[in-house]
């Protein structure tokens, strides 16, 4: 992977050489224009590609670097190159800000992301036209003169564009192979759970806009000096964000290069029509290729190259052959049997529906707690506060001696708690392999990628899954995704993993093999609480029970003594209608 | 900027009343948008270039002689068809609701195209002896064009509401919007529905089309300018609800007025966009 870079300064440094060839200037130009897409597609992708947020907002982004640079430019004779780190931190700081505030409203996803941003470009660019800031004149830099950095004014633009979008392309590369850029693919599969395995999701989406918004802040500054005339209306307006979302959809957003492979396709194709006097063809051409490209190929051109080059690599051994050792045993600071977490009064309401009417549950290091109860008694809610899924509505959880209650669900994963679903949520993208990788980066804070992976495949082959490293999600069967389930909840190497239903659908074959795994799980070292269905499984693996009814505690011990109670039977089987008396068993024999 | 100077009151009642006449306008445009969207998850942005193409269809006849009003006799049936073909096809590809988006948007440029290479870029106006009409009541002035697109905004929301809540027809593609698979099971013909809603959503395009073309100057570069409002509009009322978008588009088209006349026209897109973000970050559920 080290290549790419090589790569990508190879090239740039290749392409430096450009201008001395003495082209007219008006190439120059053309290839400064696929330089500035190519900024800000990729730049737009690192957010938006990458975490699934479509973003309708870059041309706020990129208007704000613009503005910033040519009204330092016009109002205050800064020296051009001077205005664009400060174009990249108004945009950047625009972009955080109102990140700030977006990624903490839950439920603020897809369409009602892309029109929020939307509508911050029309505020945006409302309130510069009004205020002296454009005036709503626009802003006249025919006066500014042009650093020579190369032979010529055109050439200048192109070279800063081009070390612009080299770098661009850079940072976008090294995000996408980085623990950031796993954390950020992981938010585009599935959020929640990624979060639960231990992502700061808000931190990183935010990252991910702020390094975004600089960038475009950047492309702005420089396009400011080269239209040498800006206007509100040309620059916060839908063009901008369009032309970006349509780039990198054509060339792939989950591929860092893909946004720049679809922003030159699409500036040369648009270029040629205006150039041939066909501008209106070409708007409805550019118009069928987004039609044809969405509907043929919704993953963009690049994945579709590269599935049609792994197909033809097909037979190549997929993991690496590992010693199938057994994991070592998570660490187990403290002995056996001394309590490991403590909910006192644990409560969750639901606009005054009680899941959760404030329970008592203490979980022993190194042992098996069944969690049992009717349906909606309150097990699963009592997973996912524990976790961190819902905020608690009272009471405390002590996990190690450390408060849990209320804190974010990645830190609650990073202390050493891990959790499956009971409807298995893999990240559906990504492989199986990578599934398990990122628990071990989040949860597990292993640092690198190929470490996590390597982690990753240990637990691959403890869950039996070591064939199917290389396979995605969908290709396995819901016995192997709940399987790959408990893998990705070990990966973090947890002291406590929660599993929700695990054998929930499972044959009766294959509810052996997960109840032989769930002994290995406690063998290795966590304890385990487990909610189940199956009382074969129950009484199989648990030490001890719970029994939880309409969210309160109702009984607790051995599952052999706690199941015969009389109040555990009538929760579950219904009240008897009479209730016969304990000391005639059968009904009394009639009198003839 | 202008600063801000209090209008006199026949002033700001006219502005009222044309942010009233607007606001109709973007209720019936925001009408069929909301139905595509809450209840075939379909976000369609070529609602307005259909709206433009039949705004234009409608100039070309009236130029000819014909009644503007009488177009729509032509002009609803064809939309009807357009609508239900391009839903037949999202269909086929099992499109999602973000990709319906950009497809739509691709659309979108191709009939901007279109409309260019027939009529030009240049603006033009629908001249009828409907414009010539207008009424005065207390000092106000009612444009007959202005009136006739409140009274179908208002008619066709009210039918549009009706169909949805009293019909069986109504029911099915409620239920569908909630669950289709679990509606298929009943016995619900969804396929068929969705291709009905669809052509009718375009069908109320193409009406809200020809009353853009009674009132408004066209241009094919006008179809950008309406799709923030009107979303915003349709964010506002909340998706798949007819009623809604009508009064959304009325509390957004006299806000938009009344802030121009108290300060200057150029604020204006502040006010919806404002409105649309302050429903985003509160209730982002509407748009769920």
């Amino acid at each position: 992977m080290k290549r790419t870079p090589l790569t990508i300064v190879a090239a740039a440094i290749a392409l430096a050489f450009v201008p001395s060839l003495g082209l007219p200037a008006f190439y120059d130009s053309l290839l400064y224009l696929v330089l500035h897409w190519i900024v800000l597609a990729t730049s737009w992708n690192i957010l938006s590609g990458y975490t699934g947020y479509f973003s309708f907002g870059h041309g706020a982004f990129f208007g704000a670097g613009l503005y910033t640079s040519a009204t330092l430019l016009a109002k205050y004779d800064w020296p051009f190159l001077w205005t664009l780190p400060v174009a990249a931190a108004v945009a950047c700081l625009l972009g955080v800000a109102l990140g700030a505030v977006v990624f903490r409203v839950k439920g603020i996803r897809g369409e009602v992301f892309a029109l929020l941003t939307l509508a911050v470009t029309f505020v945006i660019g409302t309130i510069i036209v009004n205020t002296p800031i454009d005036g709503g004149n626009g802003v006249p830099l025919s006066a500014v003169p042009v650093p020579a950095i190369g032979p010529t004014p055109s050439s200048t633009f192109y070279l800063l564009a081009l070390a612009t979008a080299a770098l661009t392309m850079l940072v976008a590369w090294g995000i996408s192979v980085s623990k950031l850029g796993a954390g950020l693919f992981a938010i585009h599969d599935d959020e929640d759970a990624a979060e639960v395995m231990g992502v700061p999701t808000y931190r990183y989406k935010l990252i991910a806009l702020a390094v975004s918004c600089a960038l475009a802040g950047v492309a702005g500054g420089i396009h400011a000096l080269f239209l040498s005339y800006v206007t509100v209306g040309e620059v916060f307006t839908i063009t901008v964000p369009l032309t970006v979302v349509l780039m990198s959809v054509l060339g792939g957003t989950r591929h860092w290069a893909g946004p720049a492979v679809g922003a030159v396709a699409i500036t040369l194709l648009l270029y040629s029509f205006t150039a041939a006097d066909f501008a209106v063809a070409g708007k409805a051409v550019v118009g069928a290729i987004l039609i044809a490209a969405i509907l043929f190929m919704p993953d963009g051109i690049l994945p579709r190259l590269q599935r049609g080059i792994k197909r033809r690599q097909r037979g190549v051994p997929a993991a690496p052959d590992l010693p199938s050792a057994v994991p070592a045993a998570a660490a187990a600071p403290g002995g056996a049997g001394e309590v490991l977490l403590r909910a006192r009064g644990l409560a969750k309401s639901f606009r005054g529906v009680k899941a959760l009417a404030g329970v008592d549950v203490e979980v022993r290091r190194g042992e098996i707690l069944g969690l049992l109860g009717p349906n909606g008694s309150g097990k699963s809610t009592f997973i996912n506060v524990v976790t961190g899924h819902y905020m608690p509505s009272g009471g405390s959880v002590i996990f190690e001696g450390r408060e849990l209650a209320g804190r974010a669900a990645h830190r609650i994963a990073q202390a050493g708690i891990s959790r499956t679903y009971q409807i298995p949520r893999p990240f559906g993208q990504q492989t199986v392999l990578d599934n398990v990788a990122l628990a071990a980066m989040f949860g597990g804070g292993v640092a690198t990628p190929a470490a996590a992976r390597r982690e990753a495949l240990t637990w691959l082959r403890f869950a039996g899954l070591q064939d199917k490293a290389q396979a995605r999600p969908d290709e396995l069967n819901l016995h192997q995704r709940k399987f790959l389930e408990l893998a990705r909840a070990l990966a973090s190497r947890p002291r406590l993993v929660l599993l929700d239903e695990v054998l929930c659908g499972l044959t009766p074959s294959e509810i052996d093999d997960a109840v032989a795994l769930v002994r290995r799980i406690r063998d290795q070292g966590a304890t385990v609480v487990f909610v189940e269905h199956v009382m074969r499984a129950v009484m199989a693996l648990t030490d001890r029970v719970v029994i939880f009814d309409h969210g309160e505690l109702l009984a607790e011990g051995p599952a052999a003594e706690v199941m015969q109670r009389p109040e555990v039977m009538s929760a579950y089987l219904g009240q008897p209608k009479a209730a016969p008396p304990a000391s005639a068993p059968g009904p009394e024999p009639q009198h003839a | 900027m202008s600063g801000f100077s209090l209008p006199s009151a026949t002033l700001l009642a006219q502005s009222i009343l044309s942010g009233i006449f607007v606001g109709a306008l973007y209720g019936l445009l925001g009408l069929g948008l909301s139905l595509s969207w809450g209840l075939l998850r379909l976000i369609n942005l070529a609602h307005f270039a259909f709206a433009f193409l039949a705004a234009y269809l409608c100039y070309q006849m009236a130029s000819k002689g014909v009644d503007p009003l009488l177009t729509l006799v032509v002009i609803v049936p064809a939309f009807f068809a357009i609508g239900a073909a391009l839903h037949a096809l999202m269909a086929q590809f099992r499109i999602t609701p973000f990709n319906s988006l950009l497809v739509t948007f691709g659309l979108t440029g191709i009939v901007e195209a279109i409309i260019q290479s027939i009529w030009t870029a240049d603006f033009r106006k629908l001249e009828s002896a409907y414009g010539e009409h207008r009424y005065k009541l207390a000092g106000l002035y009612l444009p007959l064009p202005e009136l006739i697109t409140l009274a179908l905004a208002a008619g066709l929301s009210l039918a549009v509401w009706s169909v949805l809540r009293y019909t069986d027809l109504g029911k099915a593609l409620r239920a569908s919007a909630e669950d289709a698979s679990i509606a298929t099971a009943f016995g619900i013909n969804q396929r068929r529905n969705a291709l009905l809603l669809a052509g009718t959503c375009s069908a109320l395009a193409s009406v809200a089309g020809v009353c853009l073309a009674l009132s408004f100057t066209l241009a094919p570069s006008q179809i950008y300018a309406w799709i923030g409002v009107v979303f915003a509009a349709v964010m506002l009322g909340g998706l798949g609800r007819a009623l809604a978008p009508l009064i959304a588009g009325v509390v957004i088209g006299v806000s938009e007025a009344v802030t121009m006349a108290v300060t200057a026209p150029s604020w204006a897109p502040l006010v919806s966009f404002t409105l649309l973000i302050a429903i985003l970050l509160f209730r982002p559920g509407r748009a769920a």
